[in-house]
């Protein structure tokens, strides 16, 4: 480890790992640092995201592909299901992932194109010259450094410290976040759909997710708002369904995380500061998915990083084309789907089963998601009224 | 004030770390430091999704 880069990206997550290739790929000299001593472990994720999306980024590889799955079965509190799948519903449908793998080998593509990754190295503070950040304070094996950098990547997930010590407020309030748990469940055979179950039934204001994963087994999890945690856990919700649903699972590993909820924060860059993926608040409100748009945002603010390296500014006034970038695409998704999630929010067990039910008949198998919900809109027009300005 | 962690029960997911309106928590390795800055507000110890936390008046 030297003293001076020109970039630190904080957390080897997704986001972490693009930027770093991304810059290092500029030409920029790239310190990657984790605080872990394993890169993707332990794992805070579902782990579904879709193909064609993924492929943008990294090509396929049967080391980090738990299952492919063929879309999506949506079971309403009554047990009506809607199925999507092929190629419209999920742009050729997706992949469960073994992100322990995945995440390593991001990085490791990362080192490939010469970013310097340090493990067991946290930051623990921001550097500051004339007000603008300019590196870190870390501990490495229990020794404090300071390290210099003219941009500093925050990419330290739901945890977000570097955003805070930059003067950016990503805390979350309960209603903000998803509280999850998840178990790998063996013994079961979870065929070849990623299931959603909705409703208070099975989730106080979240869902439940089955994501296949391979030779008998799935990832089945739930996420609770945090604002409806505290009387009941999350893990003892999970315990629930698969004692009701899946009394013969057998949990071969537990996962615990939370999820941001909260849709697009206001700021995402500072002086020589920039927030990306889950730091950034960028996942998906209602799906809680966030790899893809981790992913995407790493590669545009690394792209950019480049140009300001060009240019000799790594003031707000040249970072901001991340923040411009990203909130034109990713922050337009997160703002649509912070509608919808909001209104379903607000649904009964009942309304969610008369949703349902207005599909009877209905082929909806091919239909994108946002197709489908046009489709509820106009045969739900009072229940669904929120949701009008989707369709303007 | 402060909070009580149950590390025999906390999952070290660092949720409790995004949520704390203070920043007072940090997430190290697998277990959590608490600083003098924790008003004992309690969201911390509300979206815990195993309920290792508790609030200490």
């Amino acid at each position: 480890m030297k003293n001076k880069y020109d970039i630190i990206v904080v957390g080897a997550g997704p986001a972490g790992s693009i930027t770093a290739k991304t810059c290092a790929e500029g030409g920029l000299d790239v310190l990657l640092i984790e605080k872990r001593q394993e890169i993707g472990d332990p794992v805070r994720c579902a782990e579904g995201v879709g193909k064609d999306a993924l492929k943008k980024h990294i090509e396929p590889d049967k080391r980090w592909i738990a299952a492919e799955v063929k879309g999506s079965r949506i079971i309403s509190p009554d047990g009506t299901q809607i199925l999507m799948s092929g190629d419209a519903a999920m742009k050729d449908v997706g992949y469960t992932l073994e992100r322990k793998v995945f995440d390593r080998v991001l990085a490791q593509k990362a080192a490939m194109a010469g970013v310097e990754v340090m493990v067991k190295t946290r930051a623990t503070g921001l550097l500051r010259n004339n007000g603008n950040v300019s590196g870190i304070k870390a501990m490495y094996m229990g020794e404090t450094r300071e390290i210099t950098a003219s941009i500093v990547i925050g990419a330290d997930g739901v945890e977000s410290k570097v955003g805070r010590w930059g003067g950016i407020d990503t805390s979350l309030r309960p209603v903000d976040i998803e509280t999850c748990a998840q178990f790998l469940v063996s013994n079961l055979d979870p065929g070849e759909y990623s299931e959603f179950y909705l409703g208070e039934r099975y989730s106080p204001s979240g869902y439940v997710w089955v994501f296949p994963k391979g030779g008998y087994t799935a990832n089945v999890g739930i996420g609770i708002l945090g604002s409806k945690s505290g009387s009941i856990r999350a893990i003892s919700h999970l315990q629930k369904f698969i004692d009701t649903f899946i009394p013969h699972g057998k949990i071969v590993e537990m996962v615990v995380g939370g999820v941001p909820v909260s849709g697009p924060i206001k700021q995402t860059v500072a002086n020589g500061l920039i927030l990306v993926g889950d730091a950034a608040r960028q996942s998906d409100p209602l799906t809680g998915g966030g790899i893809i748009n981790a992913m995407d945002a790493g590669k545009m603010a690394g792209e950019v990083c480049i140009k300001a390296r060009e240019k000799g500014d790594y003031s707000v006034k040249t970072l901001k084309e991340y923040e411009d970038r990203w909130r034109a695409t990713i922050g337009k998704e997160l703002s649509k789907s912070l509608l919808v999630k909001n209104m379903v929010l607000k649904l009964t067990d009942e309304q969610l089963n008369q949703l349902a039910h207005s599909l009877d008949g209905m082929d909806v198998s091919t239909m994108e998601l946002s197709k489908l919900l046009y489709v509820l809109f106009k045969k739900n027009p009072k229940l669904l009224w929120e949701l009008r300005t989707l369709f303007n | 004030m402060s909070v009580n962690v149950n590390r025999y029960k906390c999952g070290y997911c660092g949720a409790c770390v995004g949520v704390c309106p203070v920043g007072a928590l940090e997430l190290v390795e697998t277990w959590i430091e608490v600083d003098n800055t924790c008003t004992s507000c309690g969201v911390c110890a509300k979206i815990c999704p195993v309920g290792a936390l508790s609030v200490v008046k």
